[in-house]
């Protein structure tokens, strides 16, 4: 081949690349406005007042800012106790689910004892099971232990999931075994072995844990909706819902609510988003 | 040796034994005993309930076959039933192909990667009564930015979106796709990172195109993860409820009405029939358990 030709033919290839890679870039803006403007939008009205919302062509920033409807939002609904309860279940729920998954995990990964595959096969016999197939007769089990309007119902019902025991054994199964054989040698006991060796070791799983825990009870409904009817026992989900219903044309109001009610949940996927990711990725398990 | 220290020997080991398996079983202890009583017992007592007619006031009543012979009959479930699939129809390719190709756009050298996985991420953390509070207002058929820029552009009958009988269903697929491609790219993406680079190459070595390698080496590649793809958004999408609760509330006249929805309405709502909704549950968890039994065959298949 003589030099000339290879050269066109090189920054001919060389074009088609350039090409190739702006077409990218455009659809890669595309699809982030399309994902983003919802939210834009959102915090756009949540700025605004009740007429100006849909003005046409859309005013992105407000000519006359109102961030009243952030402060009129807190006395119009039980919106701090509505914050607070959703708070205490989430925090209570993903406490409970790291510790009793990883606990039981850990046997299930590192221990020899009988009926261990009947005890895991419980376990998987529940992938199957949705669990809106079940939800009726466990609204009358609790009810019958007088437990629907209490937040106690939640925390069970969120707290002992399958899919944390799987996450976790699927980690620790990746710890090697000559590990734990060592530290039995110097007397650990197997507490004593899961408490300082194999919890801290697994830090990265239960990040993962962690946040899909804290995002699936943060933004459930259904439990909530059908558990609890108190006012004073509702998520901010519910009682944002509530709010939508009762009070269905106070655009800037509800923008405003929507945006508080989204804000714990995108701090604590930005600073744990990378465990979500690798979550995702090894598992592509869903709550 | 005499028999006397193999029995002691034998018992000693008996004993050690015993006490590992009680050491393994407190582990396991807590997170089992709540999962057993609030999820298998309740799974149990699904079952027994769908033969049964109970109002929750009255002693229960077992009626064999009468709750699925009313089903047959039931009008609200059939559509219920049908709105199901169609959705599930509906989502799971659009899903399918939205994020196959977010996540090979994102898959190739793009400066800014982490921040548009981010973006595309954003929907699917965020709370669904939020978005879908906004997705309202933007699709409203009246005030809406989305039908203002329609007729703008000139387009004559306005769609209701949620509000039509038409296109409520269309419009809750859309959210639910907008909503939810962002997770399963990233499980595109980790596929992707798993294709064997020297085949691309070799591929290319070979003369194929951009497209070709595509047809013939990336997509071959995905199946498994496709695989899963699949059976994960199919599992999804038949226990959809919230969705449809908060954008068309069921509507309009049942339009949108889903299994998870009627099973709800017909236990919560009205005087409560609990043998009946969860008879309405055995059906679910038949759709969800053929798909998991594909799976299953499916996944030992690969292997």
């Amino acid at each position: 081949m003589s030099e000339p030709t290879a050269m066109i033919k090189n920054s001919s290839r060389r074009r088609n690349h350039a090409i190739a890679m702006t077409f990218i870039y455009i659809l890669l803006i595309l699809i982030a406005a399309l994902m983003l403007v919802p939210f834009v939008w959102m915090i756009s009205a949540s700025f605004k007042m009740n007429k100006d919302v849909f003005t046409f062509p859309i005013e992105w920033i407000p000519s006359n800012p109102r961030p009243q409807n952030y402060i009129d939002i807190w006395t119009k609904i039980p919106l701090l106790t509505f914050i607070k309860n959703t708070a205490f279940l989430t925090v209570v729920v993903t406490f409970l689910q790291v510790l009793t998954s990883s606990f039981a995990a850990y046997a299930f990964a590192k221990l020899q004892f009988r009926g261990k595959n009947i005890l895991f096969l419980g376990y998987i016999a529940t992938i199957a099971v949705p669990w809106q197939a079940y939800m009726v007769p466990q609204f009358m089990m609790m009810r019958a232990w007088h437990l629907n309007n209490t937040h106690l119902a939640i925390i069970l019902l969120q707290a002992f999931s399958a899919f944390g025991v799987f996450l976790m054994k699927q980690f620790y199964e990746g710890v090697p075994t000559e590990l734990c054989e060592a530290a039995r040698i110097d007397g650990l006991s197997e507490y004593g072995i899961y408490a300082k060796i194999m919890l801290p070791l697994s830090l990265p799983a239960v990040s993962t844990l962690v946040i899909f825990t804290f995002v699936n009870t943060w933004n459930d409904f259904l439990g909530p909706l059908i558990y609890l009817t108190k006012n004073e026992l509702k998520t901010i989900q519910i009682g944002l819902r509530m709010f939508i219903s009762q009070y269905s044309a106070e655009y800037g109001l509800i923008m405003a609510a929507s945006v508080i009610a989204l804000i714990p949940v995108l701090i604590v996927f930005l600073s744990l988003q990378k465990y979500f990711v690798q979550g995702i990725a090894s598992t592509g398990l869903k709550g | 040796m005499s028999r006397d220290n193999t029995q002691l020997a034998v018992k000693r080991k008996s004993k050690k034994a015993l006490r590992s398996n009680l050491v393994a079983y407190s582990f396991i202890a807590p997170n089992f005993i709540g999962f057993c009583v609030i999820t298998l017992v309740p799974m149990v007592f699904a079952i027994a309930l769908a033969f049964c007619k109970w109002d929750g006031v009255h002693d229960i009543e077992f009626i064999g076959l009468q709750n699925f012979k009313d089903l047959l009959g039931d009008r609200v479930f059939k559509k219920a039933f049908v709105n199901t699939i169609v959705f599930s129809l509906g989502t799971v390719p659009l899903t399918l192909i939205c994020s196959l190709g977010l996540a090979i756009l994102l898959n190739q050298n793009v400066k800014l990667r982490n921040f548009f996985r981010t973006v595309s991420f954003f929907p699917y953390v965020a709370s669904l009564v939020a978005v879908a509070a906004v997705w309202n207002m933007i699709f409203s058929p009246s005030m809406g930015p989305i039908n203002m820029i329609l007729s703008r552009l000139g387009v004559e009958n306005l769609p209701r979106w949620a509000a039509g009988k038409d296109t409520a269903m269309i419009t809750v697929i859309l959210f639910s796709v907008w909503k939810n491609m962002g997770y399963y790219m990233v499980i595109y993406l980790a596929g992707l990172q798993g294709i064997n680079p020297d085949l691309k190459e070799a591929a290319s070595l070979d003369g194929a195109n951009r497209w070709h390698t595509f047809w013939n080496v990336t997509l071959p590649q995905l199946r498994p993860t496709t695989f899963f793809v699949v059976i994960m958004l199919t599992i999804s999408s038949f226990k959809v409820y919230d969705q449809m609760y908060m954008i068309t509330q069921g509507g309009p006249g049942n339009a949108t009405i889903t299994l998870v929805y009627d099973i709800y309405n017909v236990a919560f709502v009205n005087t409560p029939k609990y043998g009946y909704a969860s008879a309405i549950s055995m059906v679910l968890f038949i759709l969800v358990l053929i798909i998991t039994l594909i799976q299953f065959k499916g996944a030992s298949g690969d292997n």
